[in-house]
């Protein structure tokens, strides 16, 4: 016991800030994030050919040729994300607005992707928190697509601060259904919303299939697609016509803000989390685990609605069958990253939309697959589930306390 | 103080709610055979005939089509529905509710089949041959996760172990031959599942998250390298396996319907039947079973009598991984003969369906296999018949089935006790 103490005595600067460097749970996120990269890197070099070419003359030119692979990789996924910073800066010495809006598009079309990922990553970080794993965003992204278009075409006759907050609305009630039914079944028969939403997940692909397919469709087209919305359930566009960017980007973050509140200001906000953390007490204590569940989920859902709602409104103005978005599988990933924070997931959407709008530019320059961002987060993931490995790693020193992880209940918890 | 009056009383309401849980079903069995009577059969002429038929090209003996009535055969159907129901409200059918569902489930769909085909002919018999082998990825994935859910490990990664499967089969296949191939999807498979158990057992990273992360892995390494390399047309020949070629069972397949349907096909539909045989021995009739299903069913206990709880969860996991290699193989050296995209569709998420619906049973993983094939083959006949009402529609039964089964409406299904939950040693 003397002994702990005199070496607690002797901490320096260094080792105390080393210390808490270690345990602080945002040096394991960039670190994952970094690691991410790195494997991802290594992945393009053993999978270019000229690399082994390089190689066999010498081993010095194949670290060149390596290096110079994954350079133009990550530079032009970074510029298609971000935009040409020797462009921005021209443009904005030029004074020129059309040339500074210009340059600035590929960052603004980066947002426009971000947008869903914020509503889908805050909902199916708040399923989480509640202790319920929403595998249906992708499902409750269609249907809220949908029923907002729906609502898009048929109101005729209102004004645009009428009519898109009712085809919002509209969207987040579908969507809120959606996942209101895996909720109501959990907890009156204790079906596991792993398996029920994805079962719902179909049931939403075949049906809004249908519905486009014949009921909705417009009939001067030739393939099946919805009519366009009207002009007054359009949200509003910042820019002139190529650039989409929408008033949506700011709904999601109030909502974002919105959810951190409920969560983490409200009383009902901490019965989801501790509903989420152990069912068991909450019941003990008196709260009605039935209701916070059912609701958790049903709002959940609701929130991925006005992904699809958003989409619908404020980029395409209609919809077609080809319809996998993969917003929704994309956002548990993200939710993760943000370690179920409503206020990280604005960071993690960010970073995952940048990724996404980037990942097409790059493609096209270096040649590398858009599907290389899918191994980064997954190697994201693998680190941040299991922070020892990165411990290991960077030998940072092991936690004291232990890690909080994300959990869910698996299939056969019991109610 | 309870009295006996409130004993009785309690009695009673607990008696009203599980006869709650017994009538539901009954009733909804009744509606549809309502449905079935008032809605279909209205639409048909009286002297319409629905023509099923029977005959494959080759099979030698040649039995005639099946040639009824079509309002008969939907009178039939609904009469069916309304028995089952009416025994379900009186007696209930306990256990095998599942079952019943599912049979349920069947006949409104057989009930649409003779209602759409009316005045035309339809081939039962095709048609029942593409359920079986539509049946064969999810039947082997639901094995998959039997292996590892009964020893306690969640594997929603069938799906990434499946694609990865499918790849290496299709890739190794070309350039080795389609025995390689298989092999390699195993290994692929196996490499899998110990990264799930690596992370699962030794790390204690959420299942669900460690597959979450599998799936994302696999379905991006497999676009990845498919878009780098076999897109290239100088690169055709690494991505053209060719596939396994039917093999008809003597005698067995001389039988007439059943002989098409279940032994006129490729390795995997076989492998397919072999595996669930071996399963179902293994996992209930030997002491390497028993020692398997006491992992997942209660660790600690295994544990004192000397059970090596982690060998086993580790050896499940790759064993899973294998089996789910296994089934990944059919998409590309079962079925089409190379890799495409995204090929298994989901279907490693259905096989996790197919799994609880047959209560982490391989025969009951078998029968919701041949639900959701069935389903499938639908979807190609359905196009052809210019059914009057939307094959979509059709196509969200086996989802909702699975739903209402799984809702337990029948009573709940169970998985493993320890399912999900990570091992630790207590230490002393």
């Amino acid at each position: 016991m003397k002994n702990k103490k005199n070496s607690d005595d002797k901490r320096n600067f260094i080792s105390i800030f080393y210390e808490e460097l270690s345990n602080s749970s945002l040096t394991i996120i960039i670190l994952s994030i970094i690691s991410g990269f790195i494997m991802g890197g290594i992945l393009v070099i053993l999978t270019s050919p000229e690399v082994y070419k390089a190689f066999g003359t010498s081993f010095l030119s194949g670290i060149s040729t390596s290096w110079k692979i994954v350079a133009n990789t990550y530079s032009s996924l970074f510029l298609g994300a971000l935009g040409d910073p020797a462009k921005i800066g021209a443009a904005i010495q030029s004074g020129d607005s059309a040339l500074i809006q210009k340059a600035f598009t590929p960052f603004l079309e980066s947002l426009v992707v971000t947008t869903p990922y914020l509503f889908t990553g805050v909902a199916v970080a708040l399923g989480f928190r509640a202790g319920l794993f929403n595998i249906g965003a992708e499902g409750q992204v269609l249907v809220g697509a949908i029923a907002a278009g729906w609502a898009g075409w048929t109101f005729t006759g209102l004004s645009p601060w009428i009519h898109v907050p009712l085809a919002m609305l509209v969207g987040a009630l579908a969507g809120g259904l959606w996942g209101f039914v895996p909720g109501f079944l959990k907890v009156r028969t204790g079906a596991h919303e792993v398996i029920t939403t994805i079962m719902m997940n179909y049931v939403a692909y075949y049906l809004i299939y249908y519905l486009i397919s014949s009921p909705l469709r417009d009939p001067n087209e030739v393939t099946p697609k919805t009519p366009w919305i009207l002009d007054s359930a359009h949200l509003y566009r910042f820019f002139p016509e190529p650039i989409r960017f929408h008033l949506g980007f700011f709904i999601a973050i109030a909502v974002a803000i919105l959810v951190w509140f409920i969560l983490f200001k409200t009383t009902w906000g901490f019965e989801i989390r501790s509903v989420g953390l152990n069912p068991n007490a909450s019941k003990y204590a008196g709260m009605n685990i039935t209701l916070v569940t059912v609701a958790a989920m049903a709002l959940s859902g609701a929130i991925a609605g006005m992904a699809g709602a958003s989409e619908i409104l404020g980029v395409t103005w209609r919809q077609s069958q080809a319809l996998a978005s993969g917003y929704g599988f994309d956002s548990i990933a993200l939710a993760l990253l943000a370690q179920n924070h409503p206020l990280g997931v604005i960071l993690t959407a960010l970073l995952f939309g940048l990724l996404r709008s980037g990942s097409r530019v790059m493609q096209l320059r270096a040649g590398t697959p858009i599907y290389i961002i899918n191994i980064l987060q997954s190697f994201i993931i693998l680190f941040i589930a299991a922070p020892a490995i990165i411990r290991t790693i960077y030998r940072l020193k092991k936690q004291s306390v232990k890690e909080v992880s994300t959990s869910t209940i698996s299939f056969s918890a019991k109610k | 103080m309870e009295t006996p009056m409130q004993n009785e009383k309690i009695k009673i309401i607990l008696n009203y709610l599980s006869n709650y849980r017994q009538h539901i079903p009954g009733v909804f069995f009744i509606l549809v055979a309502l449905f079935i009577k008032l809605v279909l059969t209205k639409s048909i002429e009286p002297e319409a005939l629905t023509t099923f038929s029977t005959n494959i090209n080759h099979t030698a003996i040649q039995i005639p089509n099946w040639v009824f009535n079509t309002r008969f055969a939907l009178d039939l159907i609904a009469g069916l529905c309304a028995g089952l129901g009416l025994y379900q409200i009186i007696r209930g059918f306990k256990k095998g509710i599942s079952s019943i569902i599912g049979a349920i489930g069947g006949l409104v769909v057989l009930g649409f089949l003779v209602w759409g085909a009316s005045g035309t002919s339809i081939s039962f018999t095709g048609m029942l041959a593409v359920m079986v082998i539509r049946s064969v990825p999810i039947t082997i994935g639901a094995l998959a996760g039997i292996l590892s859910e009964r020893a306690g490990i969640v594997n929603i990664a069938i799906e990434g172990m499946m694609i990865a499967g499918a790849f290496a089969g299709a890739v190794i296949g070309s350039i080795l031959g389609l025995w390689a191939g298989i092999l390699a999807a195993i290994l692929i498979g196996a490499l899998l599942g110990l990264v799930h158990a690596v992370l699962s057992i030794k790390y204690k990273v959420d299942q669900i998250i460690s597959g979450t992360m599998i799936n994302i892995f696999s379905t991006g390494l497999t676009s990845y390298l498919f878009i780098k390399f076999l897109q290239d047309s100088q690169n055709q020949w690494l991505n053209e396996s060719g596939f396994f070629k039917p093999y008809a069972i003597p005698l067995l397949s001389k039988i007439p319907v059943i002989g098409p349907i279940f032994f006129d096909h490729n390795l995997f539909i076989y492998a397919m039947y072999f595996l669930v045989i071996l399963l179902s021995i293994a996992l209930f009739k030997t002491k390497w079973g028993l020692r398997h299903r006491s992992v997942g069913e209660h660790p600690k206990a295994a544990d004192t009598l000397g059970v090596n709880v982690f060998r086993t969860r580790y050896l499940a996991c790759v064993l899973s991984g294998m089996v789910a290699g296994f089934g990944g193989a059919y998409f590309s050296l079962g079925s089409v003969g190379r890799f495409e995209q995204t090929m298994t569709a989901g279907r490693g998420f259905i096989a996790l369906a197919a799994m609880i619906f047959g209560n982490w049973n391989p025969l009951g993983a078998l029968q919701a296999g041949m639900l959701f094939g069935f389903a499938e083959s639908l979807t190609t006949k359905l196009s052809l018949l210019q059914f009057p009402i939307p094959a979509e529609v059709l196509l969200m039964l086996p989802y909702i089935i699975t739903m209402v089964v799984l809702a337990g409406v029948v009573g709940r299904s169970r998985g493993p006790a320890a399912d999900g939950i990570p091992y630790e040693k207590e230490s002393l």
